[in-house]
């Protein structure tokens, strides 16, 4: 190393920091999962984690959570563009209120959207007649993810869509470009490791959320059981070592999608020209 | 393809752009609009591109009413000061994008856009960068690039923002050269947006001045030059001396001293200004004279066959305190000139305007 002189000074003293930060805050923590699981036979541990209930709530919570940071993708860019691009009243308040999922405790959003989509209540209600249940189904908890995961992506993209020349669009136009053909050609492909870095984001909130989902998903066994509460299950039943198996593979199973997603978008980044 | 426009307004707000700007630019010149920052040229070339609407007037492009076209049906190119490329496009696919968003029906084949490509890549002189990408390119690649694209369509006319604006001075000067020797190729009706009067004056056939939203004079380069309509173009076009005095028959008269002057039928008496470039002065030595205006040299900077010679003068009612005058080296050795030397400026010709038309001059003095 010494040979190799740095222009950037502090490499070891910030990497040295980066992993000892890293260790405490994350890793330790994530080895005990793995440790404590450990005490587990291969057997026990297999037959722990994949009972049919748990294998119904692994389904539940990476397929809703999944679905939900698809939505949050696309309601989400759409809300960045009207907050970026048009001017109109209330704009400011409605900025302020993409961030209000971040703030409010999980569990008061909980019992809210289950109050108001269970049958008697204000949405619900509407809903009955058409013999749609939202309230306690697996439908209740993919609207709870939808709506924690929601700022992520405006908060994503919001920046990048600023920073957007609108010469860009003027010259695909003056070329001859619909606007169809200038948002796919054009600025998708600009905004798209935006678009994937939220939807990561919102994906990997959905998947550890609790508070919110618990109130309205019903809870039913194989129906509407989501992996986070069968790890509490489990814990109430002073389960240690089978709950951490559960989360052990929760843990990998999100990693590898996440470093999926984040290879993804660095590819796409690349194609941009924002890296190297 | 000839561009006419007429009686363009535009407001932002409670900023008057463009104030009734009527304009016609014939086939195939090359044309600069040309004025200050904020006096509506760039507004001007969006108004003819269809960026921008108008609040009032018409765009007529050969003939044709353009003004509600919109800018996809209008088949201009246009050129942005900073570019505007693709970048997470390669350069063959920036020029190639104009072709490739055609309706189906009128869309070439990939072997034919691939053929056309490279021949733009060609007139340009880059068709070596086919394969990187706008971020692998310098400043003067970039604009060449973005010439290529927006020539790809074939654009009846070709729209320029300040094209060379975001450049160094070296590659501003080669490409401008550039720009010339491709439009004497392809003879597209260009216009381009400058504030760089020697830019304007070198480049284009036909330089239109502006200011405050309006035109101050159209003409040749050495029209425009030579002879400036207003007060406003004899300042904006390059260096000048500002006196003022009062008209006496053809004769002005600056410090009670009487100069004979270019112009116009101006009345016994008026009270006007007066402009000479560097040039137009020249400076005498001795106690023999006694005409002209009193001076002391303070500076002289000598490079190639001419020197620019500063000069402190007497103060007197109506002469700026610092002149500037531009004379041959060899005058200058001649003379004997040396800073701190007293002389007397002589005007050779001044160019006179009546006061209250040049009220709204806002470079006066030398600059």
């Amino acid at each position: 190393m010494s040979a190799a002189r740095r222009v950037l000074p502090g490499f070891g003293l910030s990497l040295g920091y980066t992993l000892f930060y890293l260790s405490v805050i994350v890793l330790i923590p994530l080895f005990a999962v793995f440790a404590k699981s450990a005490t587990l036979t291969l057997a026990e541990f297999w037959a722990t984690t994949t009972s049919p209930r748990v294998l119904a709530s692994y389904r539940l919570t990476f397929g809703a959570s999944l679905l939900a940071a698809a939505i949050n993708t696309v309601f989400g860019f759409l809300l960045a563009w009207a907050l970026v691009r048009y001017r109109f009243p209330g704009k400011r308040i409605v900025d302020a209120l993409v961030d209000l999922p971040f703030a409010l405790p999980t569990a008061v959003a909980g019992i809210a959207l289950a109050t108001i989509y269970s049958p008697k209540g204000w949405v619900g209600a509407l809903l009955a007649p058409y013999d749609i249940k939202v309230a306690y189904t697996p439908l209740g908890v993919l609207v709870a993810l939808t709506f924690i995961g929601l700022p992520f992506v405006v908060r994503t993209v919001q920046p990048v869509l600023e920073d957007l020349e609108t010469e860009i669009e003027e010259a695909a136009t003056s070329l001859g470009a619909q606007r169809l053909q200038v948002f796919r050609k054009v600025l998708l492909p600009l905004l798209l490791p935006a678009l994937l870095t939220g939807f990561a984001l919102a994906f990997a909130r959905a998947v550890g959320e609790y508070g919110s989902v618990i109130f309205i998903a019903g809870n039913i066994p194989l129906v509407s059981e989501i992996t986070p509460l069968m790890i509490i299950t489990k814990l109430e039943q002073y389960d240690y070592a089978g709950a951490t198996a559960i989360a052990a593979v929760m843990l990998v199973v999100s990693f590898a999608l996440l470093f999926l997603i984040n290879n993804l978008q660095a590819w796409s980044a690349r194609r941009i020209g924002r890296v190297g | 393809m000839s561009i006419k426009v007429e009686g363009i307004q535009k407001r932002f707000g409670n900023f008057v752009a463009l104030d009734d700007v009527s304009l016609e630019f014939p086939t195939g010149e090359l044309v600069a609009l040309l004025g200050p920052s904020g006096c509506g040229k760039t507004t001007l070339l969006r108004v003819i591109a269809g960026l921008e609407s108008a609040d009032g007037g018409r765009v007529l492009l050969e003939g044709e009413d353009a003004s509600d076209t919109h800018v996809r049906e209008r088949n201009v190119g246009f050129v942005f000061q900073h570019y505007a490329l693709f970048r997470h496009m390669t350069v063959f696919d920036n020029v190639a994008f104009g072709l490739r968003v055609k309706p189906r029906k009128e869309r070439p084949s990939e072997a034919v856009i691939a053929k056309k490509v490279k021949q733009l890549l060609e007139l340009v002189q880059l068709d070596w960068l086919a394969d990187r990408f706008p971020s692998q390119l310098s400043g003067g690649q970039r604009q060449r690039i973005a010439l290529a694209r927006a020539l790809a369509v074939e654009p009846r006319v070709l729209l320029l923002d300040e094209p060379f604006g975001a450049l160094d001075a070296k590659v501003r000067k080669e490409l401008r050269r550039w720009l010339r020797r491709l439009h004497d190729e392809i003879h597209v009706t260009s216009i381009f947006v400058t504030h760089d009067q020697e830019e304007a004056l070198e480049v284009a056939d036909r330089v239109v001045l502006m200011n405050h939203g309006r035109v101050e004079q159209v003409g040749t380069p050495d029209e425009v030059y030579d002879a400036p309509k207003t007060p406003f173009v004899y300042g904006f076009l390059g260096a000048v001396n500002l006196f003022h005095g009062r008209v006496d028959g053809n004769h002005v008269s600056v410090a009670n001293h009487a100069h004979p002057h270019l112009s116009a039928d101006l009345p016994h008496g008026e009270e006007v200004v007066a402009f000479a470039r560097p040039h137009e002065l020249d400076i005498v030595v001795g106690d023999a004279h006694s005409h002209g205006i009193g001076a002391t040299v303070t500076r002289i900077l000598g490079f190639g066959s001419q020197a620019r010679i500063e000069l402190q003068s007497e103060h007197q009612p109506g002469v700026p305190d610092q002149v500037e005058v531009e004379l041959p080296r060899t005058r200058v050795r001649e003379l004997g000139l040396v800073e701190g030397s007293r002389v007397r400026v002589v005007p050779s010709q001044l160019a006179v305007f009546s006061r209250p038309a040049a009220g709204a001059l806002a470079t006066g003095t030398a600059s």
